[in-house]
């Protein structure tokens, strides 16, 4: 068994909100990079905005939005590690708080949904945490801002609306709520499971890079094929038209019951921000 | 176009929706707490903490500025929270909406008839917009953190004519 200190997690912790905060990851950039060279007029000035944003935010090391987001953490915890003086939900509570507080990042979560009181460490934080073999620790942050996350929605289909339901539901959700979510859009989709994991499973599908396919064939397909059919409705870069109204779409399915097809689309902003750190 | 908010108030019909500009001047951040706390306010007959006649309000909640910065990360916020607060406030004078994203029917109707243009900033472009940033003053609402009301002086802040004066739009909808 190997014996950590909490102290480890905490310190890792409050570098990835600095870091994610501030840096663009680069298939992010690469992405946004490629769509410049096609748009024109207002779209075009908007990723030239977005891709100017990105350097002075790292050069700076200043957040590259105000919103610096909810923050989630999706852990892959080894069985065989041992955290000796805590636990793994404080720590990371602890390296969010810290990680917020020194880097003056903003502080967006209130205590209760009406009081909405600030909790002014930004805590709590999302933790999501799968048990895996081995003693390391792995942990993704996905800071989210609010206005993508309320663009988001969650339906429970049943079996017989099939994948033209499903896309239906992807489309319209994409077509009335896609303008205020900062578009280019990174459109994540949790198909099958229940009520509870379909809409987790459309978050986690953000961990995922510009560019990867879903293993699967079939759902490769029809990623390529609602990417496509997103980009056609001429939202564009901040809802001002154009061909980029997503970079990505990532799908992710699991088993269901008879009954049900639930269907979930996360939607992401083009401040797709996130880092993983290894422990 | 390099546009000042002092020779706009005289002439917003000059803008036109699709128009890009570069914006200097003073504006107010207020988002959805802020607004909820002025229209209490102006229900009950209470003196709002600035001016707003004539006033341009930006919908943002700036991230904390570091040591020596004038301010954090500004960018603007999604407007359709706002929007039902929008008619009353344009009715009390307000000139100019500064956001990101579409807006209701009932607020481009309510910015036609106040003769009033609504901008919008990239949103997720905040470090950048920081840069625009030149004072920044709490004048309001200190408890409510970011969502307090902070008086900016800007100087070419890039900024898009998103619904003009005459009710022409730049969204596709």
């Amino acid at each position: 068994m190997r014996k950590i200190k909490s102290e480890i997690i905490v310190n890792a912790v409050e570098n990835l909100c600095a870091k994610a905060n501030f840096e663009l990851p680069l298939d992010v950039l690469k992405s946004l990079k490629q769509s410049v060279v096609f748009e024109k007029d207002i779209a075009k000035s908007v990723l030239k905005e977005i891709i100017e944003n990105a350097d002075i935010a790292k050069r700076e090391q200043i957040p590259l939005c105000q919103d610096t987001g909810t923050a989630n953490f999706f852990v892959k915890l080894g069985k065989d590690v041992n955290i000796v003086d805590g636990n793994i939900y404080e720590a990371i509570d602890k390296g969010v708080s810290l990680g917020y507080i020194k880097n003056y990042l903003r502080k967006s979560i209130v205590v209760d949904p009406f009081k909405r009181k600030n909790t002014q460490n930004n805590t709590p934080a999302n933790i999501y945490i799968e048990i895996i073999s081995g003693d390391k620790i792995e942990i993704a942050f996905l800071p989210k801002g609010g206005g993508s996350e309320n663009a988001s929605s969650l339906k429970m289909l049943t079996p017989s609306a099939g994948w033209d339901g499903i896309k239906k539901f992807v489309l319209d959700n994409v077509n009335e709520k896609g303008r205020n979510a900062c578009p280019p859009l990174i459109v994540g989709v949790g198909i099958g499971g229940d009520f509870a994991s379909v809409g987790l499973m459309s978050k986690k599908t953000l961990l995922r890079e510009i560019g990867s396919e879903n293993k699967n064939v079939f759902y490769g397909e029809k990623e390529k094929e609602l990417l496509n059919e997103i980009n056609k409705l001429d939202i564009g870069p901040m809802g001002m038209g154009g061909a980029t109204t997503a970079l990505a779409v990532f799908i992710e399915t699991r088993p269901t019951h008879i009954a049900s097809l639930p269907v979930s689309v996360n939607i992401q902003c083009h401040s797709f921000r996130r880092k993983t750190v290894i422990i | 176009m390099r546009v000042d908010l002092q020779d706009l108030v005289l002439n917003s019909k000059i803008l036109k929706a699709g128009q890009k500009i570069l914006f200097s001047g003073t504006i107010y951040t207020a988002r959805d707490a802020a607004h909820s706390r002025i229209i209490e306010m102006l229900d009950s007959g209470k003196k709002v903490p600035f001016e707003l006649k004539n006033a341009a309000i930006y919908y943002c909640g700036p991230s904390p500025a570091k040591q020596d910065a004038v301010i954090g990360a500004c960018g603007p916020t999604t407007s359709a929270r706002m929007d039902i607060f929008t008619p009353r406030i344009l009715k009390e004078g307000v000139k100019f909406l500064i956001g990101k994203g579409a807006r209701s029917k009932t607020v481009v109707d309510s910015i036609k008839e106040n003769s009033a243009v609504y901008l919008v900033a990239t949103g997720g472009v905040a470090a950048l917009l920081s840069k625009t940033v030149k004072r920044a003053d709490i004048v309001a609402f200190e408890d409510l953190g970011p969502e307090a009301v902070y008086k900016l002086e800007v100087k070419n802040m890039p900024l898009i004519v998103a619904i003009d004066s005459f009710g022409g739009t730049v969204f596709k909808i």
